[in-house]
């Protein structure tokens, strides 16, 4: 079924603004950088997290340990797909253990993705603290997780479908609602 | 920060390329004869992130959980089961292997007896190697589980060439116009027919080797070119696959003697001068050491004969995903 565009929500000022104040509420959370690394979950999470990393790094002059997480495979739902998801590297050049570690995703939803990325990071270490940042939460949870940073409220029903695109993924940078069209 | 931007941006190429999923609709992996280009770059693709785990501290992944698969080998091997039973272990499945020389096929079951006893438990993937060429072919038309060759008679070994394949394109990158030279018993060896399979249709050049009594007559119509001196065959080329040379054959007098095929077929330093500065040479072992290779070729620096070994995890680890996950009837669409 088409995908017909019902609203804009976010323009690529609307973005930023969100991240910039992502990248602050992380450092007055955690107290600076110290043992801070932040890991994008893919696709969309990835560059989200280093355009984080880069306001973080910007505000204080301190780089940050900045990850790659593939989820595929710790997915709940492979037996179910009539497709084969394709496989990309996990790319966490760093010990996680003891870091207070950022996941970073555009959009929480049933909360499923997040439950799976829990999963991935445990298998690669044992943070001291895990956090979520997230561009979109749309609501309607199917498990018990909650997002620490948000960077805009979106109430939807379960028909619509939200679209984040991204400047290194899609070419532009907007955040659309979509629904079926007739 | 340049370097972050840099390290991210190396990412992106790779992200940017397909990400809705692709299409592996096979039921069995029989051979390489019969999978296309773009499935074969798909076993490959899905092997890089497999290898990344098995550096991990932790190789254990929830994907497979509740799967089971058996290794069913009529033949001997160590490394091909055990890679295989530690790919499925890696993956989160349970695996049982069938030592055929213990097991009932000594009271004279056939192969479809067992085969069916074992589907009978359970089982969802079977991995079978057999002196018959053909047998796993005939055992997956018999069977609902999925089948994986691991070598029959002298037909087929598809693992063995995906993970001799996947060393290759980490090494050299792509396939595209690289001369392969594959050195040995060309008749008796599966590992070669499935590597001119794979490779020819990867769009590489591949030669073959050896000495007349062990080269098959037919094989120029595979589309590879057949040299009987091995300084002709190893001039200019990107990669040498040495093959094992099973000891048996020089009893039925297909060769003279173990020291003569050494000397005028053994991989040493000399030889490899002929061929490319950064060849790379590999043997899908056990190897002959000092007899199809000289030792100091084979520890030597343009050697991955080790590394060959972690890659044929990981493209295991590849395969049973790519069988397992996505649809229980096995017919994947986009």
């Amino acid at each position: 079924m088409p995908l017909r565009e019902k609203a804009q929500i976010m323009d690529a000022d609307g973005i930023r603004r969100a991240l910039t104040r992502i990248a602050h509420e992380i450092l007055e959370r955690n107290k600076g950088v110290k043992d801070l690394a932040l890991i994008g979950i893919r696709t969309r999470g990835v560059p989200l997290a280093q355009r984080i990393a880069a306001k973080i790094e910007e505000i204080e002059g301190v780089p940050v340990p900045l990850g790659i997480l593939d989820i595929t495979l710790y997915r709940d739902d492979l037996s179910r797909l009539d497709y084969h998801p394709v496989l990309h590297k996990t790319e966490v050049p760093f010990d996680i253990t003891d870091k207070k570690v950022v996941l970073v995703d555009d959009v929480l939803y049933t909360g499923r993705t997040v439950r799976a990325a829990l999963d991935a990071l445990m298998d690669l270490g044992r943070p001291r603290v895990v956090q979520l940042a997230v561009l979109v939460d749309r609501g309607h949870r199917e498990l018990p997780i909650r997002a620490d940073y948000v960077g805009k409220n979106v109430p939807t029903s379960r028909r619509e479908v939200i679209s984040v695109n991204l400047r290194e993924v899609d070419g532009i940078d907007k955040v659309v609602i979509e629904e079926p069209g007739e | 920060m340049s370097s972050l931007r840099g390290w991210a941006k190396r990412f992106f190429c790779g992200i940017l390329k397909g990400e809705n999923g692709m299409r592996f609709k096979r039921k069995d992996i029989l051979g390489l004869q019969e999978l296309s280009a773009e499935e074969i770059k798909l076993i490959l693709d899905t092997a890089a992130p497999m290898k990344e785990i098995l550096k991990r501290e932790i190789k254990k992944l929830p994907t497979l959980r509740g799967r089971s698969v058996v290794t069913l080998f009529y033949e001997p091997s160590t490394r091909t089961r055990n890679s295989f039973e530690l790919a499925a272990k890696y993956m989160g499945a349970d695996t049982v292997n069938v030592t055929v020389a213990t097991s009932s096929v000594q009271k004279g079951e056939n192969l479809k007896d067992t085969a069916k006893t074992i589907q009978m438990m359970g089982i969802d993937v079977i991995v079978i190697r057999h002196s018959a060429a053909g047998a796993p072919h005939m055992l997956a038309r018999m069977v609902e589980a999925r089948v994986i060759n691991a070598g029959d008679g002298a037909h087929e070994h598809p693992t063995q060439a995906l993970l001799d394949m996947f060393t290759i394109r980490e090494k050299k990158g792509d396939f595209k116009g690289l001369q392969v030279a594959i050195l040995g018993d060309i008749t008796h060896s599966r590992v070669a027919r499935s590597n001119i399979w794979g490779l020819t249709k990867m769009g590489a050049e591949v030669r073959v080797v050896g000495p007349a009594t062990l080269m098959p007559p037919y094989i120029s119509e595979l589309g590879v070119k057949v040299f009987y001196r091995c300084e002709e065959a190893l001039e200019g080329v990107d990669v040498i696959n040495v093959l094992r040379i099973q000891r048996e054959r020089q009893r039925k007098g297909l060769f003279p003697s173990i020291r003569e095929y050494s000397r005028l077929f053994g991989l040493n330093e000399a030889r490899l001068r002929y061929a490319k500065p950064d060849v790379l040479v590999l043997h899908p072992g056990p190897v002959n050491r000092g007899v199809e290779i000289s030792p100091q070729v084979q520890d030597g620096p343009h050697s991955a004969i080790n590394e060959q070994v972690t890659n044929g995890v990981a493209v295991r680890m590849a395969l049973l995903y790519l069988l397992l996950s996505g649809g229980e009837s096995g017919e994947i669409t986009s």
